[in-house]
C-alpha cells in the first residue's frame, strides 16, 4: 500500500483561481482581453483539465493513487469558480439602466458646470467651437465662429469610485 | 473630457496615477449624470453607467456608446475614426 499522492486536482483548483483573479488584476486592464475574457477562459480550461485528469486517476488506478474525496471537492469547487466567473462577466456586467432619457443622436448635448480637480468651474458649452451661445445659438456653422476654432467634445461618463 | 461621480480630490489623485490629461470634472452631486440619465441603480450611491457623446460645435450629439455592459467600453481609435468620419462629410466645419 505505498500509493502516491495526487496533486492534480489541487494544481487544476489553483490554476481556476488564477483564471477568476488575473482578470481583474491583470487582463481587465486591456480591451483585447477584457472584452472577451478568452484569456481567463483559456486558463480555466487548462485548470478543469488538470481537475479532470486528477479526478480520474484514483478512480482508474486506485492502487497507485490516492485522493479521490479531495480530487472529487477540488473538482466541484473549480467549477463553482469558473461558474462564478461566467455569472459576473456575462451577467454581472450587464446589470445598467435603460437611460431612455439620455441625449440622442441629433438632440442638443445638455450643457453643465463642473468643478475640475482644482475646483475650477468648467462650463460643457465653453469647450465647444466659437458658436457656444447656449440654447438657440446653434445658427453658426462651428467655423465661422469668432476664435475660429471648432471644438468638437468627447464627453465620456465613468462610473468612478477609483 | 470626462465626469464621475467622485470628488475633484479623488479625481485628482486618479488622473496622477493613470497619467491622464484631458479635462476631468467632478460631479459628486449626480448634476450631469442625472441630466443626461445615466444613474446606474444597481450600483448606488450616485454612479454613472459607463457612457460616452461624440459632440460637435454647435452642441448637438453626432455619435454616442451607451454600452451593454460595463466591461466593454468603446475604444479610442473608434471614437478617432467615427470623429474623422463625421467631420469630414458632416458639413459641420471639421477643425481638429
Amino acid at each position: 500500500m505505498d500509493r502516491r499522492r495526487n496533486f492534480l486536482p489541487l494544481a487544476g483548483f489553483l490554476v481556476c483561481l488564477l483564471a477568476f483573479v488575473s482578470y481583474f488584476v491583470l487582463f481587465y486592464r486591456f480591451p483585447v482581453t477584457r472584452d472577451v475574457p478568452w484569456a481567463n477562459w483559456l486558463l480555466f480550461a487548462l485548470g478543469l483539465g488538470l481537475v479532470v485528469a486528477g479526478v480520474r486517476r484514483p478512480f482508474r488506478q486506485p492502487e497507485r493513487y490516492r485522493g479521490r474525496w479531495t480530487g472529487a471537492t477540488l473538482a466541484l469547487l473549480s467549477l463553482l469558480v469558473a461558474g462564478f466567473f461566467a455569472f459576473v462577466t456575462m451577467v454581472g456586467s450587464r446589470q445598467l439602466p435603460a437611460s431612455a432619457g439620455a441625449p440622442k443622436v441629433g438632440q442638443k448635448a445638455p450643457d453643465f458646470v463642473l468643478p475640475d480637480p482644482s475646483g475650477r468651474p468648467v462650463r460643457l458649452y465653453d469647450l465647444l467651437g466659437g458658436t457656444a451661445g447656449g440654447a438657440g445659438g446653434a445658427g453658426g456653422t462651428g467655423v465661422a465662429g469668432g476664435v475660429g476654432r471648432a471644438s468638437w467634445v468627447v464627453l465620456i461618463f465613468y462610473r468612478g469610485y477609483w | 473630457m470626462a465626469v464621475s461621480v467622485d470628488p475633484p480630490q479623488v479625481t485628482q489623485k486618479h488622473l496622477a496615477k493613470m497619467g491622464w490629461t484631458y479635462t476631468f470634472l467632478a460631479d459628486p452631486q449626480d448634476q450631469a449624470i442625472r441630466r443626461y440619465d445615466l444613474v446606474d441603480p444597481e450600483a448606488g450611491q450616485g454612479i454613472a453607467r459607463p457612457a460616452e457623446f461624440l459632440i460637435d460645435p454647435t452642441g448637438t450629439v453626432r455619435w454616442l456608446d451607451l454600452t451593454d455592459d460595463f466591461r466593454v467600453r468603446t475604444r479610442p481609435e473608434t471614437v478617432l475614426a467615427t470623429f474623422d468620419r463625421l467631420a469630414a462629410g458632416g458639413g459641420t466645419g471639421g477643425g481638429r
